[in-house]
């Protein structure tokens, strides 16, 4: 129990203190994250729209990939990420193995999925009728797909919320494609396992503190997006 | 009535995978005319209705609308912005009742300060002025649907369609709506297509008919003369024409046709009006309303029918009770409850039924055999 409440007080020192190692790990991981799932956002609407709005040979197998997509380990992401960018690899010429920039991608690798099929089963779930009536109102393409994204508003931003999930809480990939470079590449996850393989469990505590207030804070901001101006 | 034609569709075809699911050779659209269509469900009513409102993909065929066809994407996206549809389900977003009545106006970039009057004259014209601020979601039924309705007049369509539109609602509302739909489709003069399976809501909002049956239009008419005359036993079935007699014609002339009835008929002998050849085969329907009822054979009608019988059932039919007869043949007549009480009719009880021979509709003269 000592272990724990001594985690609680450090984290609380190193909070009120802004320890700015802390505050720099803590931005990156929400900056990290946050651009990751913004990009997962586009990546993801771009494949559900269209499987959703269209009939094609394939659909099915589309939609069972993209179901297996939402489980994709994020350290066999690293992995092909790793050896993408790797500097013989075929990306390699970017140079950007061990910055954020390659987090970056890998995150929205793994969060694009998870966007994708959440958001492809929000809109198969709207009223069948809804397509055709969006239509003899007089919308164009542009703006059915505008209208029925904003009636899906409250699945889609659950969407957002298990991307963001996704990717602020995984370790495997950001290690391998980050390196967990201080000062550079650390996030709260990778700088946790570090701390706690070094035996330093008050930091480590402290930095899982973080990353859960982080995770809350977010989803309650998407929360109140989502449920607001609900009746009932 | 030569109106002129608002949408032509000329040879539909709709399939569905190797199934075709629609076949209309020809069907037109007059201006200011409720045109009902009527048939069970799978008849393809809703499908030919999507297709002339040009939101389902033809395998052949064309509209023209206002004399102009509509072949291109741009020209039929043009179209959907002339007309709209208001489906079974009031598809209503998840917005306040104003917001939804104004979604078709905002669509087409009308600015807010010329839809808010129209929002709420549309509103207080379907009897949901109360409601405008109220979410969606939580309206009944028939306010759901009268929301959709003000959705769809609010854009001033030059087609109206409606699919099914009282389908989903209870008796009450479904009443106060047919109500105030037919007032407002003869106030704004509007041109409109009602899908419909309910024989009463089509005599009520329809100006002409259109039968379906398996993605086929079966006959298209004026509203009485489809009701009074149909074609084909099917249609007459549909439309409520209950007895159906099949027999030999006996004598013709003038107009007028007696017919021996055939197996099950005790040679019993109708008059009918029409024209057929003595010894043909044909099939005469009368509908149950045009069939009265009596305890004893009324010598100053002018009811050329009557034939005693035995009451076989009484089923209740709305406002209305069905009496069904054994006259040495099938006979169905509609009586009121007071009539029902002072004709003490039950089952088993010996009446007299008579019915004009204007009341007796030749249907068909060929292929009578292999029909019924």
């Amino acid at each position: 129990m000592d272990l724990i409440w001594e985690g609680l007080r450090k984290a609380l020192e190193l909070l009120l203190t802004l320890d700015p190692e802390v505050l720099r790990i803590t931005l990156l991981s929400l900056e990290v994250s946050g651009l990751a799932t913004l990009i997962s956002l586009v990546i993801g609407l771009g494949i559900a729209v269209p499987v959703a709005l269209n009939e094609f040979p394939g659909k099915r197998l589309v939609i069972a990939l993209l179901n297996t997509g939402m489980g994709l380990p994020p350290v066999v992401v690293g992995l092909f990420v790793t050896v993408l960018l790797w500097r013989n690899g075929p990306f390699g010429f970017l140079e950007i193995l061990y910055t954020p920039a390659a987090m970056i991608l890998a995150q929205a690798v793994i969060a694009s999925p998870i966007i994708a099929g959440i958001s492809l089963s929000a809109l198969q779930h709207l009223p069948p009728g809804l397509r055709l009536q969006i239509l003899a109102l007089g919308a164009s393409r542009p703006q059915m797909v505008w209208l029925l994204l904003k009636e899906a508003r409250l699945p889609l931003l659950a969407a957002v919320m298990a991307g963001f999930g996704g990717v602020i809480s995984e370790v495997g990939a950001s290690i391998m494609v980050g390196g967990n470079i201080k000062g550079q590449t650390r996030v709260l996850t990778t700088a946790t396992v570090m701390e706690t393989s070094k035996g330093n469990f008050e930091v480590a505590f402290a930095l899982s503190i973080l990353l859960l207030v982080l995770a809350f804070t977010v989803n309650a901001v998407l929360t109140h997006l989502q449920q607001r101006n609900r009746p009932r | 009535m030569s109106r002129a034609t608002v949408l032509e569709a000329r040879n539909l075809q709709v399939h569905r995978g190797q199934v075709q699911v629609l076949d209309v050779p020809a069907l037109d659209l007059r201006a200011g005319e409720v045109l009902a269509l009527m048939g069970p469900n799978g008849a393809g009513k809703s499908t030919l209705m999507l297709a002339l409102a040009g939101l389902l993909p033809l395998s052949r065929g064309s509209l023209r609308f206002k004399g102009a066809e509509l072949g291109s994407r741009p020209e039929r996206e043009a179209y959907r912005r002339r007309m709209t549809m208001v489906f079974q389900d009031p598809l209503l977003f998840d917005t306040t009742v104003a917001q939804n009545i104004a979604a078709g106006l905002k669509l087409r970039g009308i600015p807010a300060a010329v839809r808010e009057p129209a929002v709420r004259a549309w509103a207080q014209r379907l009897g949901i002025g109360h409601l405008l601020g109220r979410p969606a979601r939580q309206l009944s039924g028939g306010e759901a649907q009268r929301t959709a309705l003000a959705r769809a007049f609010a854009l001033g369509p030059e087609i109206l369609f409606l699919d099914e539109p009282f389908a989903s609602l209870d008796a009450p509302a479904r009443e106060g709506l047919l109500d105030d739909l037919g007032r407002i489709l003869a106030e704004t003069g509007s041109t409109a297509v009602l899908s419909t399976h309910d024989q009463a809501e089509a005599a009520r909002l329809g100006h002409r008919l259109a039968v379906m049956r398996d993605g086929r239009v079966l006959q298209t008419g004026g509203l009485r003369e489809v009701m009074n005359h149909p074609e084909d036993p099917f249609v007459a079935a549909f439309v409520g024409m209950e007895t159906l007699l099949k027999g030999q014609v006996a004598a013709s002339g003038e107009g007028l046709l007696t017919l021996r009835l055939g197996k099950g008929g005790d040679g019993h002998e109708v008059l009918a009006v029409g024209e057929a050849r003595p010894g043909q085969t044909i099939l005469v329907g009368i509908r149950p309303e045009h069939v009265a009822l009596s305890l004893q054979t009324d010598k100053s009608s002018s009811a050329r029918n009557a034939f005693p019988g035995t009451v076989t059932k009484v089923v209740p039919r709305g406002p209305f009770f069905k009496v069904e007869l054994d006259c040495g043949f099938f006979l169905a007549a509609y009586v009121t409850a007071q009539s029902l009480a002072e004709l003490g009719l039950a089952p088993g009880g010996a009446i007299v039924a008579s019915f004009k021979a204007t009341a007796a509709h030749l249907i068909r003269r060929e292929g009578l055999d292999s029909e019924v």
